[in-house]
């Protein structure tokens, strides 16, 4: 691992010279809030950011993926036969990604990519990307990415980590392809002696500023169906209004419906984004739904993002910490209050703490 | 405002005690700024978490549907008439609810607020016309007029039309508001200028739906766009099936929506979606003098008949 230092102008150039041979991806600012977006001809990313709106995810996991293309004209050779549609794999380069975001997609990768099954729409897009992340300097209220397994400088499923000293920036790159990436950017000059130290210090300053925490420890080693049945799920759904936000601005949500779609003669066989909090994800062709209430849908939710990947992976929790779901909940369903409340659940007691977080 | 907090939590636990209700229907502190959460009692000692200040915006008549006990809800102007819409179209009857009437001055843009601050913000105060906002780098005040939704600003039913106890006295109605002035600028433009207004207005929509979910009016069993069969609307971002949402959630609101806003606020991109209902009731309001939710007396404009309606649109 090397240390090198950009200067603030190297960045912005070193950037625009990535657009050949990469697709560049950066935080773009809108009318009203920040975008991970694919950077058009001339467009400037802004790195004066908290965090983007939504995730990053969809760079890799776009809300909506057309998988083949079919015809339905017979008369024609194509008729009914399912063409996987072209995509552009050109080499991402993910620039100014957080660490947090970053590291969601090794917890969504235990989904995409199992020795059984591999998703090679999300691994292709997955294997195509550099991730060059940002480090946190000024974490949001809501972020408790430090008690979800991740934090503010995390390096893990980076390629490289630029942290912003104030009047340059100092780059950790981690990986050969990262290497190759900086080399092509013209970030080369290595870091003066006292960047690491400089580093480490802007990082316990991040990480001391992170004032909220989860607690995660007694998650594993409690019985499912305890949790299943504790009582509080009926008080933590009553505000839920079964919207899609919480799973949509989530970095780690992945679940998906396929669909086909006709215009014409002609269709697509289309994969998007779908919602554990919505009725029609879990209805049965026999028109039964085994999540039928709201509460059954908001603790679906939890229980599996605290305990069945808890459980089925070993890896913690399939949460980052990001805090967009806590900012963006229209009615402040909070997902620290609902940890904290099933790791601490007693069955025996049936103390369940419901104050606020 | 602030000062409603104690007379709440008083009725509520007088109206479970006494067995008149089974349930109340409130708001609690939101663990982050700007954001009270909607919150039911069923026992004198879960009234102590009910609040009141500037940011119970969720319309709680959302909170009615389908529950089969009697129910008290505190309920602001907004509130109480889409309470009367629910009654009207029933969904409830009237004696299934108590209704805890609260004058209401308006609640804040929690989407306007965080634009205009920079910085996380951590805290929010108020007294009667000033709100605080505080962040890690220091607090910032705003007079209460310039931050109110754009809804509130421009309310005429502070005061709950329809109530069994009122918290506070009756508040002056505001009457020198302009509630169309927006539509008026849409409808001076020209068809491809109104186009453009609302493919720009729902280009960041990821049809999360929140804006349907939070509306008291959209209780549908199955809502149009969650059909199978048939399907209605395709599932993608198709900007087409976005549309069509859109214009067919505002057009089932006509002649009922109550301008409550619960729609806008809840919208995680920041949607101005009250501009698609507006216009709708700017019609009846034209049309018909109608503005929904004010009188359980008499039926909504589209699901009755008069001899001198309006008819030219059928030409």
């Amino acid at each position: 691992m090397k240390i090198v230092q950009i200067d603030k102008n190297q960045w912005t150039s070193g950037i625009e010279k990535l657009n050949e041979g990469h697709r560049v991806f950066a935080p773009v600012k809108n009318k009203l809030f920040h975008d991970f977006k694919a950077l058009e001809k001339d467009e400037k990313p802004d790195f004066d950011f908290k965090n983007t709106r939504l995730s990053p995810k969809s760079i890799v996991y776009p809300q909506s993926e057309i998988l083949f293309r079919f015809s339905l004209d017979q008369k024609s050779d194509e008729y009914r036969i399912l063409k996987e549609n072209e995509k552009d794999q050109t080499p991402r380069a993910i620039i100014g990604i957080r660490p947090c975001d970053a590291y969601s997609f090794q917890l969504v990768k235990r989904n995409f990519d199992t020795p059984e099954y591999q998703d090679p729409y999300w691994l292709k897009a997955y294997q195509n990307s550099i991730f060059i992340a940002m480090a946190c300097n000024e974490p949001c209220s809501t972020c408790f990415c430090t008690s979800a397994g991740t934090g503010p400088f995390d390096e893990k499923g980076l390629d490289a980590l630029v942290v912003d000293a104030g009047d340059h920036y100092l780059a950790k790159v981690l990986t050969e392809k990262a290497e190759k990436l900086f080399e092509a950017a013209g970030w080369t000059s290595a870091a003066e002696k006292g960047a690491q130290s400089r580093i480490e210090e802007l990082q316990s300053t991040a990480e001391s500023r992170i004032s909220t925490e989860i607690g995660t420890d007694k998650l594993k080693n409690q019985k499912m169906l305890d949790l299943y049945e504790a009582p509080f799920w009926e008080e933590i759904a009553f505000s839920c209004i079964n919207c899609g936000t919480c799973t949509y601005v989530c970095p780690t949500c992945w679940c998906f419906d396929i669909q086909d779609e006709t215009s014409g003669k002609s269709g697509v066989r289309i994969r998007n984004w779908d919602s554990c909090m919505y009725p029609l994800f879990s209805l049965h062709a026999s028109g039964h739904n085994p999540r039928g209430s709201k509460v059954d849908r908001v603790r679906q939710r939890f229980m599996h993002k605290l305990k069945y990947y808890v459980d089925k992976y070993d890896k913690g929790i399939q949460c980052v910490g990001c805090g967009r779901c806590v900012q963006m909940c229209p009615v402040n369903i909070d997902i620290r209050r609902v940890c904290n409340m099933m790791n601490s659940y007693d069955p025996e007691s049936c103390v369940c703490e419901v104050t606020s977080a | 405002m602030t000062a409603y907090t104690d007379k709440i939590k008083e009725a509520a636990k007088r109206l479970l005690e006494e067995g008149k209700v089974d349930v109340v229907i409130g708001f609690r502190k939101g663990s982050v700024p700007l954001m009270n959460q909607p919150h039911y009692a069923q026992s004198a000692g879960e009234t102590q978490q009910f609040i009141w200040d500037s940011n119970c915006g969720i319309n709680l008549a959302n909170y009615l549907t389908n529950r089969k006990e009697k129910i008290g809800i505190v309920a602001k102007g907004c509130d109480s008439r889409n309470i009367v819409t629910h009654i009207v179209e029933n969904k409830i009857s009237r004696d299934q609810v108590h209704i805890i009437g609260v004058p209401c001055t308006g609640m804040v843009d929690r989407h306007k607020i965080t634009e205009m601050v920079s910085g996380d913000i951590v805290e929010m105060t108020e007294d009667a016309e000033t709100i605080t906002v505080n962040t890690a780098s220091g607090s910032q005040n705003f007079n209460k007029a310039e931050v109110l939704q754009q809804n509130c600003a421009a309310c005429s039913h502070r005061n709950p039309v329809i109530y069994d106890e009122l918290i506070a006295d009756l508040l002056e109605e505001q009457t020198d508001v302009d509630m169309f002035e927006s539509v008026r600028e849409i409808e001076a433009m020209s068809a491809q200028e109104k186009w453009d207004y609302f493919e720009d207005l729902i280009a960041p929509c990821i049809r999360c739906y929140a804006c349907r979910n939070a509306c008291p009016l959209c209780y549908c069993p199955q809502c149009f766009v969650d059909e199978s069969d048939p399907q209605w609307v395709g599932k993608s971002q198709d900007p087409m099936d976005i549309r069509t949402f859109h214009w067919l959630r505002a057009y089932h609101c006509a002649g009922r929506c109550t301008d409550c806003g619960a729609c806008e606020r809840v919208c995680p991109m920041g949607i101005k979606i009250r501009e698609f209902t507006k216009k709708l009731n700017k019609d009846c309001y034209d049309l018909y003098g109608w503005e929904a939710g004010l009188t359980t007396e008499e039926r909504p404009p589209l699901d009755t008949y008069r001899p001198n309606d309006p008819d030219e649109f059928i030409k």
